[in-house]
């Protein structure tokens, strides 16, 4: 297996930290993430888990970087284990090389599926060093010693522990900043770790968010004022970050009876005029196709934002899958034109959603936005997400009208709405086919109106060049989506670093199609590469069918739980250009 | 419920209808609840605008389209869903939701307990006829377990009855009425009765489909007034729900439980302190 080569491209460190439920794994983990960030370094942290609800094993499994980063590389140059209970899970998700330090608790034997990887194998006083300080933790030591080792200073390491421990009072504050002092001073014998360069200052314009947190801000940033939803792994982030947010902007998140009750919320709170959205995950999403249905039909706005996970089925809650496009495209009965959109990183989930939202309102439909547990559940050390404020924001809604007809045939195939409130503006919005009062209808004449209305809204809309991220030249493409976006943009800069001209086309938008865009963008194409984190080659069809690929199409579809590596597409791409 | 919404000048019951045909069978019982709901609304002076009637699926859920309020006919058995998000987000407007005894007791049974929990100030009218109508007389969670007309299940569904009653005290509702469509002016008091009263208000009314269960039209000789007024006591209502014979009318349960109206006040202008919270 080629590896990327790791100068001039983009310098790194990776680090797995492992330990039992409780031992603190994250907390370390996430420290360690914001020290790295006030220092100047970009970087992400991404949660593994078992299936235990508490307790079990946990990683976190970080990379920091001068430059923004968002995928893993295929090695981790330090692996530290707090304790080795049950540390075996993890050996697929954490590859080492032969440079990797592996360091384990001083007297504590490491389980044979560890021993047996590559790397050099140290042993350090952590828990004998928390044991030394009263009050002392051993994930503080190993906090210090890893601050130590990649070189951050001590004094960020406690202005950072200080401000996130405030809750916990001066004895703890005491007690952690004693393990860090002593940890840092345990790591001298350990060789140097290769250098990445110099931290750049961050100024104030550096965040450290979430995938899920982002999606829940550029909800409201875009203007939701209600939520309901369900309960559900690896979505629930995002209704915890807006259930208080919601509160603070006059806006309310109502936890619902199940998924059907919380898409149905929804609509009702739509049709008052308040901007709505939910966030779930394949299961809940299979629930809520009946009534996304029913908002396509009574062209009710709303955002649907599915969180994937492993399916089918309950499949794996805990670990990502692009294997939601196909319900998301085509799960509603009959036919039923809406949108579907997806974000590319942590960052985009910000404008993503705020896009979708604008869309949603806009055009009268629902919106499914398309985001993972990769992403979501990911801390990255980000730019400030710019603001963007849509110029022609908001529904358009009914003046006090002669006779109203709330579903009316025009050009644009948007007509407006009338709110509940308004005189003379009454209708019943309806999932039955209507006419354009909205009075039912069987009527042939009226089906094909409401049917061509509803297309043409989607079709005409000018959606600007937020239908994808497009990036580079050359006659080899990659075309990708949502979370895979990030190791492809890392192969691809190996690519271009070697000499290697190659283009990156992420869809962003799914549906509607934009077929003249994207037959714009591969001008000139004789090869492309299809990569998804899917088993079934879902994307890989979806392009196939409704778009004119030019030249030989490859695909590339590993299903989840493990992340598709940059090596492996930089290998696919590079193997192929040899032949 | 506010009073706020009322038009300024005196409204009749026909002023509510939308002159839409309905598409029932003639002798429906459905006809009759039109007609309270629309006194009821007259009576109110209720401004047809600030009004909101979401329905399900089925021949009751047809109601919206027959008013000129603002309407809403959404899927099989999520009307209460609808409602209480609209009335949510919309504390200012009267919301009503209406549909059958299958859209509301069967397939939209979890939202029933769980509206009636919630106890959001709309109020539901459950037209209950124990059949399916508009797919040809199927039974339903309220048919008698040997009633045998349907070839879904021959010889009767063999499975009793559900007391909805008795499931909407046990939920929290906190308004619990019956009536019955051969008296549409007491029906009309109640469903007057059931939008003043704050929280969630469940109105029974026994609506015949002369169509499917042509037996039904005796139901007008043996309904009769509850003997007693309405309780605010659980416990008391609880036992005469449990004992009634499902015939008895009037409000029969006035609960004093507060309503759920998250408040929707702003208590900042603008998101930077809340950006904030990401800044390293």
């Amino acid at each position: 297996m080629a590896t990327i080569p790791q100068t001039g491209i983009k310098p790194s460190i990776s680090i797995a930290i492992l330990g039992s439920g409780g031992s603190g794994v994250m907390t370390t983990g996430s420290l360690l993430l914001d020290v790295a960030g006030r220092a100047g370094w970009y970087g992400m942290m991404t949660r593994s888990a078992g299936p235990q609800i508490r307790g079990g094993e946990a990683a976190a499994l970080l990379r920091l970087s001068p430059q923004p980063t968002e995928t893993h590389k295929d090695h981790f140059d330090v692996l530290l284990a707090l304790d080795w209970l049950n540390a075996d899970r993890f050996v697929s998700e954490v590859d080492l090389n032969a440079q990797s330090l592996v360091i384990g608790d001083e007297g504590k034997v490491m389980p044979g599926a560890i021993a047996g990887l590559s790397g050099n194998h140290f042993e350090l006083p952590l828990s004998g060093t928390a044991k030394s300080i009263k009050g002392g933790r051993i994930n503080m030591v190993a906090l210090g010693a890893l601050a130590a080792m990649i070189g951050l200073t001590l004094e960020d390491v406690i202005k950072v522990l200080t401000q996130s421990l405030q809750r916990k009072g001066p004895e703890a504050i005491n007690a952690s900043i004693s393990g860090i002092q002593a940890g840092s001073h345990i790591v001298d014998s350990l060789p140097a770790l290769p250098t990445i360069g110099a931290a750049q200052a961050t100024g104030r314009n550096r965040w450290s968010i979430t995938g899920n947190e982002a999606t829940g801000l550029g909800a409201i940033r875009g203007g939701i004022r209600f939520v309901a939803a369900y309960p559900i792994t690896p979505a629930t982030e995002v209704l915890e970050w807006m259930a208080p947010t919601l509160q603070k902007v006059g806006g309310v998140l109502v936890q619902a009876e199940d998924e059907l009750a919380s898409i149905n919320h929804l609509i009702g709170s739509s049709f008052g005029g308040t901007p709505s959205m939910t966030a779930t995950s394949g299961p809940g999403l299979s629930l809520m196709t009946e009534s996304i249905g029913l908002a396509v039909a009574s062209e009710t706005p709303l955002v649907i934002v599915d969180v994937m996970r492993g399916g089918p089925s309950t499949g794996i809650p805990t670990k990502s899958e692009q294997s939601d496009l196909n319900i998301a495209l085509y799960g509603l009965h009959g036919d039923a034109p809406h949108l579907v959109v997806a974000p590319n990183s942590v960052g985009d989930c910000v404008f993503t959603t705020q896009w979708a939202t604008h869309l949603a309102e806009t055009l009268q439909t629902a919106c499914i936005m398309l985001s993972d547990q990769f992403m979501g559940q990911t801390r990255a050390i980000i730019d400030r997400p710019a603001d963007i404020a849509f110029v022609s924001g908001g529904r358009q809604l009914a003046s006090k009208p002669d006779v109203y007809f709330r579903y009316a045939v025009n050009d644009s195939g948007i007509s407006p709405m009338s709110l509940p409130g308004t005189p003379d503006g009454q209708y019943t919005g309806d999932g039955l086919e209507h006419s354009p009062s909205g009075t039912p209808s069987s009527r042939a004449d009226d089906h094909i109106q409401q049917l061509d209305k509803r297309k043409r809204k989607l079709d005409q809309f000018n959606y600007g060049d937020h239908w994808a991220l497009t990036e580079g030249s050359g006659e080899m493409a990659v075309i990708t989506w949502g979370s895979s976006t990030g190791a492809v943009q890392e192969a691809l800069a190996t690519l271009r670093a070697q000499g290697q001209e190659v283009r990156l086309v992420s869809l962003r938008l799914l549906s509607p199609i934009q077929p003249e865009r994207l037959q714009r963008a591969l001008q000139g194409v004789r090869r492309i590469l299809v990569v998804e984190q899917c088993h079934g080659a879902q994307f890989y069809h979806y392009l196939r069918a409704f778009y004119q690929l030019p030249g030989v199409v490859k695909s590339m579809a590993i299903p989840g739980p493990l992340m598709i590596k940059p090596s492996d597409i930089y290998h696919e791409l590079q193997s192929w250009e040899s032949v | 419920m506010m009073e706020t919404a009322t038009s300024c000048t005196p409204m009749k019951p026909k002023d509510y209808k939308s002159g839409v045909k309905p598409v029932w069978c003639p002798g429906c019982g459905d006809f009759s609840v039109l007609m309270a709901l629309t006194k009821a609304l007259a009576e109110m002076r209720l401004a047809a605008e600030q009004v909101a009637l979401i329905s399900g699926i089925g021949c009751s859920s047809r109601l919206p389209a027959y008013l000129n309020v603002y309407g809403f006919h959404s899927v099989h058995g999520r009307a209460l869903p609808v409602a209480t998000g609209l009335k949510i987000a919309r504390p200012d407007l009267t919301v009503l939701a209406a549909g059958g005894d299958g859209d509301g007791f069967s397939i939209g049974g979890n939202h029933f307990m769980h509206s009636c929990r919630r106890n959001v100030d709309i109020t539901y009218i459950v037209m209950d006829n124990q059949v399916y109508g508009m797919t040809k007389g199927q039974a339903s969670p309220t048919t008698d377990p040997d009633w045998d007309h349907s070839k879904l299940t021959p010889g009767g569904t063999k499975v009793n009855p559900y007391y909805p009653l008795v499931i909407a005290l046990a939920s929290g509702a906190n308004f619990i009425a019956r009536a019955s469509s051969s008296d549409p002016n007491g029906a009309a008091k109640v469903i007057v009765d059931a939008i003043r009263h704050p929280g969630f208000s469940f109105v029974h009314i026994l609506s015949p489909c002369i169509t499917f269960r042509p037996e039904q039209r005796d139901w007008k000789k043996m309904v009769r007034p509850a003997p007693v007024e309405a309780t605010s006591n659980p416990v008391t209502a609880a036992h005469r729900l449990m004992t009634d014979d499902n015939f008895f009318l009037g409000t029969l349960y006035k609960g004093n439980r507060p309503p759920y109206q998250p408040d929707l006040t702003p208590v900042i202008d603008d998101l930077s302190s809340i950006e904030k919270d990401f800044e390293l």
